[in-house]
């Protein structure tokens, strides 16, 4: 790497005094004293202890000095046979857990061989068509032995499904099995966009996992109410606060409607938030997280279940913040970012790789990121004592500026008729936009600054990355012809009938949807059969 | 610009399946801050679409923003068509993830500039200035 002699783009200047703000734009005190905080600031109630209500410094009491947060690395590419050998290597590396990532035919429910999908198969994740492929995937893996998460959205319902059959024909019993579905819709209308369904038909889906996982598969977590998305969209951490905890909040009224009680499916939500590059912005995000979820559990739901109440979380590093200039600086990037997450009481966690901006990651960057989790939990010492910045005047005064900039959002929503109405408005997605523009505008003048991109710009090689070129749709394709002609279609299609009018009903669709999956229906014949119940969603274009 | 001068006509479209639209939304921002009349395609656009969009809105620039990996299936078939359709002098730039001997590839199907990742408002909104065909005279 060539050393940056001459550096381009000016540093903030050191005098007079620059204007201290978090990375989301929040002034930032030159001190904090015991002053900063309120006069009825009381430590015992309103911090606590770990393990115990409001759940501030994490919800165990002994954190990771009794267990370590799961190593969960995203990874998926090309074919299922290519994606099924990563999976074996990681965990052959230490890994503590999957996570699958699928490319985005997948993710929107078209086969690899229909027409939107060229160009695209395998490129962002592996390709998955039906449950043969789905079997491939964690061939050789014991998936009652092993916790799973799957990324995976408007069709979650139809990919859980090929997921527990896989498990069902190793042999597993669904309630031994532990994993994550995504499954979080609302997050899709508000800040990734791949959705399929209009909202009312989608988070009825949503319910439908989650009554279907407390009744069949208790150890897994239907929903994982994400933040990460609308972080990586261009919100600030407040707002990724706000809007994740209000739609996990919008899952639990609509699941109360269906007549679920609330310590029936509320112990089995789990969220996701990102790991930015502001320290201690991120680490008062996950402490006002706990501390708000607990307040509305049990305020507003009612929840009596001490399970209920304490907040869950996955993270992942902030893929935006990676810069393809100079890319290995993006490995002291993520370890920084690791830290905060851990430091923040994580319970599992995902280290970008260092050619995130550029590709999916080779083998070698892959490990370096799994790697850097390794560091941080063995190295570093600081999984030795229960979180050790509790108390902290900065960080105490953070988490409550937080807590209370959420409930303003909270209210904000609220009167708007909830988080569905709210995002058919577009609140929400103005929010972000706005935000995200705002904070281009501070690269752009240089009030914010980005190594390597705004300041500190050196020229550099190109990294060796990897490339998945188109045979993996030639592949997928052969193999989605093969699998037609090898089916009973009749089958098939009683199975795809049956779909559609447990869809037209109100019945749970996971049995129907289980049955199509049995049949060897493909992907894209599932979502066409929801999709000609439920209509496609399109989203006004707004700038 | 002088008053009369007609604003510069981008087009900026999000094709492919990817829905990842922050670098779109923003970019196309900027651009109408600097003065450019936008259009924003909004989600998955077809080569298709997007040419009959940029025919109908009379542009003089298309911003295609990929990010999915999908640049070869999707660009030169939006360049086949923009040249079928008689707008060959219509400058294409494309925002995204774009390995080197793919930009290398995209540059030889005629399109004018690609950014990674980084690039700044700036030097897009420069570029795209100093190279759409030169503006027709005011009326």
């Amino acid at each position: 790497m060539k050393s940056p002699t001459a550096p381009t783009g000016t540093p903030p200047a050191a005098n007079p005094p620059r204007r201290c703000t978090t990375l989301s734009g929040v002034p930032v005190e030159a001190l904090y004293t015991a002053a900063s905080l309120p006069p009825d600031f009381d430590f015992d109630r309103d911090v606590g202890r770990p393990g115990e209500p409001p759940y501030v410094r994490g919800i165990h009491p002994t954190m990771y000095r009794e267990r370590l947060w799961t190593m969960r690395q995203f990874s998926g590419f090309a074919s299922p046979e290519q994606t099924n050998e990563r999976y074996r290597y990681l965990l052959s590396q230490g890994q503590t857990g999957l996570s699958v990532a699928f490319d985005l035919p997948t993710l929107m429910g078209y086969d690899s061989d229909h027409a939107m999908s060229e160009g695209e198969v395998g490129k962002c994740g592996v390709a998955i068509d039906s449950l043969e492929d789905m079997e491939t995937l964690f061939r050789g893996i014991p998936l009652a032995e092993i916790t799973t998460s799957m990324t995976i959205n408007s069709p979650a319902a139809a990919i859980w499904a090929m997921f527990l059959v896989a498990a069902e024909k190793q042999g597993a019993d669904w309630t031994r099995l532990s994993g994550t579905l995504q499954n979080d819709i609302l997050k899709e209308y508000i800040a990734q966009k791949e959705f399929l369904f209009p909202p009312a038909p989608s988070m009825r889906l949503v319910v439908d996992t989650i009554e279907f996982g407390a009744q069949q598969a208790p150890r897994f977590n239907p929903v994982s109410i994400s933040g990460y998305h609308i972080r990586e969209a261009g919100s600030t951490a407040l707002q990724e606060l706000a809007f994740t905890l209000r739609d996990g909040m919008e899952y639990v009224e609509w699941s109360l409607r269906r007549g679920l009680a609330v310590d029936d499916f509320a112990p089995r939500l789990s969220f996701f938030f990102n790991a930015h590059s502001d320290f201690f912005e991120e680490i008062a995000k996950y402490r006002a997280a706990r501390k708000l979820w607990r307040a509305v559990m049990t305020a507003r739901y009612g929840a009596k279940n001490p399970r209920s109440t304490a907040l869950r979380f996955h993270t992942q590093t902030a893929g935006v913040s990676l810069t393809a200039q100079q890319p290995y600086i993006n490995v002291a990037r993520v370890a920084l970012q690791a830290l905060a997450a851990v430091l923040g009481g994580t319970q599992s966690l995902h280290t970008n790789s260092l050619d995130e901006a550029l590709a999916l990651p080779t083998e070698a960057a892959a490990t370096i990121a799994l790697r850097t989790q390794q560091i941080i939990a063995h190295e570093t010492g600081v999984t030795n004592t229960v979180d050790p910045l509790g108390g902290s005047y900065f960080l105490e005064s953070m988490t409550l500026d937080m807590e209370r900039g959420a409930r303003e959002y909270f209210d904000r929503i609220d009167a708007l008729g909830g988080m569905v109405a709210a995002v058919e408005k577009g609140f929400p997605q103005r929010e972000i936009a706005d935000a995200a523009y705002r904070y281009q505008q501070a690269l752009e003048t240089g009030e914010k600054v980005m190594v390597g991109v705004n300041a500190f710009v050196a020229e550099e090689a190109a990294l060796p990355t990897l490339y998945i070129d188109e045979s993996v749709r030639r592949r997928q394709s052969e193999k989605l012809r093969a699998l037609r002609r090898r089916r009973d279609a009749a089958a098939a299609e009683r199975a795809l009938d049956a779909l559609r009018r447990a869809a037209e009903g109100d019945a749970n669709t996971m049995p129907a949807l289980l049955d199509c999956v049995r049949a060897y229906c493909t992907l894209g014949e599932i979502t066409a059969a929801l999709r000609a119940v439920f209509g496609a969603y399109e989203e006004a274009a707004v700038m | 610009m002088t008053e009369n001068a007609r604003k510069i006509r981008v087009l900026v479209a999000k094709p492919g399946l990817d829905g990842h639209d922050r670098g779109a939304k923003v970019v196309a921002r900027a651009l109408r801050d600097a003065g450019m009349e936008v259009v924003y395609t909004g989600l998955r656009q077809t080569p298709e679409m997007i040419a009959s969009a940029a025919l109908q809105e009379d542009v003089d620039c298309i911003g295609l923003s990929i990010l999915s990996g999908a640049h070869n299936a999707i660009v030169p078939r939006v360049m086949e068509l923009l040249r079928a359709a008689g707008m060959n002098d219509v400058l294409v730039v494309v925002g995204g993830i774009v390995p080197p001997e793919d930009a290398a590839m995209l540059s030889r199907e005629g399109v004018g500039a690609v950014f990674p990742p980084g690039s700044s408002l700036e030097a897009i909104t420069a570029y795209i200035r100093s190279h759409v065909r030169p503006a027709p005279a005011a009326p």
